[in-house]
């Protein structure tokens, strides 16, 4: 104790100089930590929202191909045609085995009335068992049933900020929204959808959640047809789209990648264009997780080096400092000091400065996760194993830098320290 | 107790230190055998080159003989490792420096509790007995200075009192007023005295004519040998060597 007490106030007599030295550190341990947390943030972002999409599933997606590609091809009809095809639907439960469910959706863009209030977004046409399949909860009310679905009803589950909007200051279960001339009894509220990183298509993306309404699939097609007209400035177009969206759930968790594998194969040979997407979530998960591996590599390198380089400068500090401070080493040597005692007293001075940096740089290294995620609107997760650590490694970097010039104070002849001017 | 009973408070025996320099032995320290007793004050004098240094270097524990025993009450020294030379330094040794030698960053009290820090003592043991220790030197107005904030007379006090501080069988000093002007250069003589006098055993090395006349015996060296071994003026009856 009172050795560290003498360390902190030969640190003391030379402030600047040890905090300087102590700089070092602080850089890298709050880089270490405040990476750390961006990079769990992140990575934990990406997992919870590929988790949300369900690791059973298949996920594919129509996907509009781009104009030059069409434009050959489909020019004189006027209508684009494209997307996932009932034919595919067909082929792909027949003749891929393994597969439980497939969840055909269809979805089309208009504007959501509640008498005066609107919203743009989306219908979707699907069936009753996609909360389940796309783990999404519903929060009020109930989903449609099967019995809504053979029956064609009128009836929708909004999703909840699109409730939000719509329906401001009353519970919008029993109450109807409109879609062109259609009504559409609300019978539940559902939980926003999210997307994964990296497959984000919907327009408002960035922007707040586009609203959505989920009405049986049947009904839609009795109602919107196959054919979807859009007015657009200079024209309008027209898109005939069977399925936007199929879920395709597999029996089997070992499954999920071979049998993606020979949808791809089915679909690739079915559509010249690409017009189709696959979404395997468990694919993705492994890929989030790879590139989190490496991630940490790349971080834990950063780490490494800057820890380094800050333990670099408190070795080449203290070699000074024990050069600068031979005469009382020896005076100290010469008054019945062991060589013990003055590898402590030195490494204690290390360790002091080392672990001071590393406190200030874990402060600091948590500062910036929580501005980051304040300004930026990026999710950030400490860890708590991640500021241990990081402290841990400036404590020993202090030691590993500290011992050799703490040896080299302590083999020094004490006959000649006390020569030394 | 009779005369004869007294034990020496340091004996060497045909202390030799040879230094080697690459393939060159140089021999400085030639057989030098010696016995000091408690009590006496003695002066090594001798020309510059003659060994007297590495005397007091082999005598402080701070360099060991090449060959040759040295007995410090009663233990012998001369092949200690570093470790227990370090220990012996603590217990039985007090140094005084021409040059004072405090520790810049720490204080006065500070200063003369380095001894008793690495002999174990406690935080109010060492404030208790350096503070008394600095008083008795006439520095108790200058508890809490630091050495740079002293006169050169004033500095070499610290360093009397921190030589004290451990209560050591024997105090050695190189040159102590070597760097002091003639009048606190007395001062500090007069203080060697009264510590003489209170039983303190003294071992200087110095060219300092005045010790002489203060002292009790006088050793001189020469090309590191004993050369001559004196009486000083203040010699009283040397107690005879114990059987």
């Amino acid at each position: 104790m009172r050795t560290v007490t003498l360390g902190l106030k030969s640190l003391w007599l030379h402030k600047l100089r040890s905090f300087l030295t102590a700089l070092g550190v602080v850089f890298g341990v709050a880089s270490v930590v405040a990476m750390l947390a961006i990079g769990e943030g992140a990575s934990h972002e990406a997992q919870e929202q590929i988790r949300k999409l369900g690791s059973l599933n298949i996920i594919l997606e129509s996907v509009k191909p781009p104009e030059n590609q069409s434009a050959s091809t489909e020019q004189r009809s006027m209508v684009i045609e494209y997307g996932l095809t009932t034919r595919d639907m067909q082929q792909i439960r027949q003749t891929i085995p393994g597969i439980s469910i497939v969840v055909p959706s269809r979805y089309i863009t208009e504007v959501i009335w509640n008498f005066d209030r609107k919203a743009d977004g989306q219908v979707m046409g699907v069936l009753p068992v996609y909360p389940e399949m796309r783990n999404r909860v519903v929060t009020q009310g109930r989903f449609f049933s099967d019995l809504d679905l053979t029956a064609h009803r009128a009836v929708c589950v909004l999703t909840a900020s699109t409730a939000a909007r719509l329906f401001p200051l009353s519970t919008p279960t029993g109450k109807a929204v409109r879609v062109r001339n259609f009504y559409y009894t609300v019978v539940g509220v559902i939980e926003d959808e999210t997307r994964a990183v990296g497959t984000d298509t919907s327009p408002s993306s960035g922007g707040e959640s586009q609203a959505q309404i989920l009405i049986p699939f049947t009904t839609l097609m009795d109602q919107f047809g196959e054919t979807f007209f859009r007015y657009r400035t200079g024209g309008f177009e027209a898109e005939k789209v069977e399925f936007h969206e199929a879920i395709i759930r597999v029996g089997n968790a070992d499954e999920v990648e071979s049998r993606a594998e020979a949808i791809r194969h089915l679909l690739g040979t079915n559509h010249k264009k690409e017009d189709w997407r696959i979404i395997v979530p468990v694919e993705l998960l492994k890929q989030a997780e790879r590139t989190k591996q490496i991630f940490s590599i790349v971080l834990g390198s950063i780490a490494a080096i800057s820890l380094l380089v800050g333990g670099i400068g408190i070795m080449n500090i203290m070699l000074a400092s024990v050069t600068e401070r031979t005469r009382e080493i020896g005076i100290r040597r010469a008054m019945g000091a062991r060589q013990g005692d003055i590898v402590v007293q030195f490494l204690i001075e290390t360790v002091l400065l080392s672990g001071a940096g590393g406190l200030i740089g874990v402060a600091l290294g948590l500062a910036i996760p929580i501005a980051v995620s304040h300004f930026a609107g990026v999710t950030t997760v400490v860890k708590a194993w991640a500021p241990t650590l990081a402290f841990s490694i400036s404590v020993i970097t202090g030691i590993a830098f500290g011992i050799y010039p703490a040896r080299r104070a302590a083999r020094m002849n004490p006959v000649e320290a006390l020569r030394h001017e | 107790m009779a005369d004869n009973a007294v034990e020496p408070i340091i004996r060497l025996t045909d202390i030799r230190k040879v230094y080697r320099t690459g393939d060159i032995d140089s021999q400085v320290l030639g057989g030098i055998s010696l016995d000091i007793f408690p009590g006496e004050y003695v002066c090594i004098m001798g020309p510059s080159g003659c060994g007297k240094s590495t005397l007091l270097n082999v005598l402080g524990c701070l360099d060991q003989p090449t060959t040759g025993d040295y007995f410090l009450g009663g233990q012998n020294v001369a092949h200690l490792n570093d470790d227990e030379l370090s220990s012996a330094r603590n217990r039985n040794l007090g140094f005084i420096f021409q040059s004072y030698n405090l520790i810049q960053q720490l204080t006065v009290v500070e200063n003369i509790a380095v001894p008793l820090y690495y002999g174990g003592k406690t935080d109010r043991e060492m404030r208790q007995i350096s503070e008394k220790l600095a008083c008795q030197v006439g520095l108790d107005h200058r508890l809490n200075h630091r050495p740079n904030q002293l006169s050169g007379g004033q500095q070499q006090r610290v360093a009397i009192a921190r030589a004290l501080s451990n209560s050591p069988l024997v105090i050695l000093a190189d040159e102590a007023t070597g760097n002091l002007d003639s009048k606190s250069g007395k001062e500090i003589l007069d203080l060697f005295d009264d510590l003489n006098q209170q039983g303190k055993t003294l071992v200087f090395v110095t060219h300092d004519e005045r010790m002489v006349e203060r002292c009790t015996r006088v050793v001189r060296l020469r090309d590191g040998l004993l050369d001559r071994d004196e009486p000083g003026a203040r010699s009283v009856a040397r107690p005879k060597v114990a059987a």
